[in-house]
């Protein structure tokens, strides 16, 4: 929570801004100089941070460790495939439809109330039962589409149109980009703003002290289900673009390794900074990319650098540039 | 202090708690005037804490009654106590590691100004906020290291911003648990001269060892042996009851 007015930004700050702009030029020119194949790769990793981000809200700041946040991804992605499935083949007329607004409002509707059900019950428990019930809720959801024999059950579902949108088009892979690179801002943006207000500081009190924020008159479980609520809206948003993004989703987007995945980026990039989950995503994909190319048994490398990184950069990537603040945090 | 007019503003009645067979709080009867500072005493394993995590909600006592402010409280989970005007000090120091003293009190204040379901305004410079709370940490003597994280601070430091965050709260009833734990005389003199520039203005139930601090500030003194509260008084009613200097003040002159 340290603060950096302008006359003191720290080393900190110019690496996080650098960070954004290379997302932002890096991959447009990669595409335009003929390797469109790089900005699918940082299409995924933008989404992906969204993920992360709006993981980070209750992991980082609010220091409950969700095993279950790739359900909302999936809810977000099923939230394009149904209605456009039933637009195309017939049936649910009410929710029959291309268009992208509805797509989105279902995303995050439905990931919302997913989120304040299941938040509700799981906020009950902490710690390793959180962990555990949060991830049976997550297994809940991939059952339950693996049994929609409907939607192609196990073997997943087609999205053959993308949302449709006024003025834009999705398909194109640079309009894309430029949506889920400009989402990513706006979810960094709602996240940096939330830790900084009343409610983020209650959140993160509860974090530091739980017992400490009851004695002071707080009820921690309210603010905490709705930085749950919060969280799983933000996550089914990225869910939104995922499924735009792939235009195949199955179960398996949100099986509980998938939200392992999640859980590293966040941890990986550190959990105590905003940007924190960004650099995860990116040092996660990138890394996953590269060593894919090096060999097909590219996830016993990876593993070890995943276990390397967490043994000795202890509070993530980010933690190595700001090393001020991971003092404070860490005591 | 004249106390004889005063109504009490936290009275239990036959309050017990057990653990297995042991009875941590066997029937207390316990009342806290409005406007005095009432002293705890009793020896190590007396259930003075037991008994304090109860008038503060975070135990629930196995029958009997707690009432504050004439408001029956018991069972009531531990935040509704701190929002009916009742905050506490910790024992054992519990403050928010992380971040600096003033955001520390921050928080405090920021609690006790109702709901925090604010999402978009800075709250980490908010007047409303910051000005109280160094208002606070001046009170306890900490305004010269406001800016400093709570793990650069002495211990001392830390058990003076236990009070300033329960004075944050604005409360009607100050509990502290052993302010003075584990400072040296130094620290306890300190302590002790801004436990007593409070006490003309606040209600302060203190639990504490140091003799010395509990008969300077005290104006009653209840004194718990064995979950039971074997006498209250004056000071010196107390130093003169036989039952007590049996169990607890003779202890510590043959120690």
């Amino acid at each position: 929570m340290s603060d950096h007015t302008p006359a003191t930004r720290s080393p900190a700050f110019w690496i996080n801004a650098a960070l954004l702009a290379l997302l932002a030029l890096v991959p447009p020119i990669l595409f335009i100089t003929g390797q469109p194949f790089w900005l699918d790769v940082f299409t995924r990793l933008v989404i992906l941070a969204i993920a992360a981000t709006a993981l980070n809200l209750i992991l980082g700041f609010g220091g409950l460790v969700s095993f279950g946040h790739a359900a909302y991804l999936g809810l977000g992605a099923y939230a394009v495939g149904i209605p456009t499935y039933h637009a195309l083949y017939g049936g649910m007329d009410a929710i029959a439809s291309f268009n992208g607004f509805l797509h989105l409002g279902l995303a995050i509707a439905i990931s919302a109330l997913f989120a304040l059900l299941t938040g509700a019950i799981s906020l009950r428990t902490r710690g390793v039962n959180f962990i555990m019930i949060t991830m049976a809720f997550g297994q809940m959801v991939f059952y339950a589409i693996v049994a929609l024999e409907n939607y192609g059950g196990d073997d997943g579902l087609t999205i053959d149109v993308r949302s449709e949108f006024p003025l834009i088009s999705l398909d194109n892979p640079l309009t894309l980009y430029a949506v889920g690179y400009l989402s990513l801002l706006l979810v960094l943006f709602i996240v940096y703003k939330i830790t900084r207000s009343r409610f983020g500081l209650t959140l993160q009190g509860a974090r530091s002290n739980e017992e400490r924020m009851r004695s002071l008159g707080v009820d921690c479980y309210r603010y905490q289900l709705v930085a749950f609520v919060i969280s799983g809206a933000l996550c089914g948003y990225a869910g939104f673009l995922l499924g735009n993004f792939t235009t195949f989703i199955s179960p398996e987007m949100m099986d509980w390794t998938r939200s392992g995945e999640l859980m590293f980026m966040v941890i990986l990039g550190g959990a105590a900074f905003l940007l924190g989950p960004v650099i995860g995503a990116a040092a996660f994909i990138l890394l996953e990319q590269l060593l894919r190319e090096v060999t097909i048994h590219w996830h016993l490398p990876f593993g070890i650098l995943l276990i390397l990184s967490v043994l000795f950069f202890k509070g993530g990537l980010a933690g190595i540039v700001d090393r001020q603040r991971l003092k404070g945090n860490r005591q | 202090m004249n106390t004889a007019s005063q109504q009490p503003i936290l009275k239990t009645t036959d309050l017990c708690k057990r653990f297995g067979g042991v009875f941590a709080t066997d029937n207390v009867n316990l009342d806290v005037l409005d406007g005095e500072v009432h002293a705890l005493i009793g020896p190590n394993g007396a259930g003075k804490t037991t008994l304090i995590s109860q008038l503060s909600g975070l135990l629930k006592p196995d029958s009997g009654r707690i009432e504050f402010k004439t408001r029956n409280m018991t069972g009531k989970p531990a935040h509704k106590f701190a929002r009916a005007g009742l905050a506490r000090s910790f024992q054992i120091t519990s403050l928010f590691a992380d971040m600096t003293l003033l955001q520390n009190v921050a928080l405090a204040v920021q609690a006790h100004a109702g709901h925090s379901f604010n999402f978009w305004r800075n709250a980490t410079l908010d007047k409303k906020l910051l000005d109280p709370a160094l208002s606070y940490l001046e009170t306890t003597g900490l305004a010269n290291s406001a800016g400093k994280q709570v793990s650069e601070v002495s211990h001392g430091e830390r058990r003076q911003l236990e009070v300033a965050m329960a004075l944050a709260t604005e409360p009607s009833l100050l509990l502290l648990d052993e302010p003075m734990a584990g400072m040296g005389s130094e620290e306890s003199n300190l302590m002790i001269n801004i436990l007593q520039k409070l006490s003309g203005s606040k209600t302060i139930l203190l639990i504490e060892h140091d003799m010395d601090a509990v008969f300077t500030l005290a104006d009653r003194i209840s004194v718990l042996v064995y979950g039971r509260i074997i006498a209250t008084g004056k000071g010196d009613e107390i130093k003169a009851n036989p039952d007590v200097r049996a169990a607890y003040l003779g202890e510590e002159a043959n120690a």
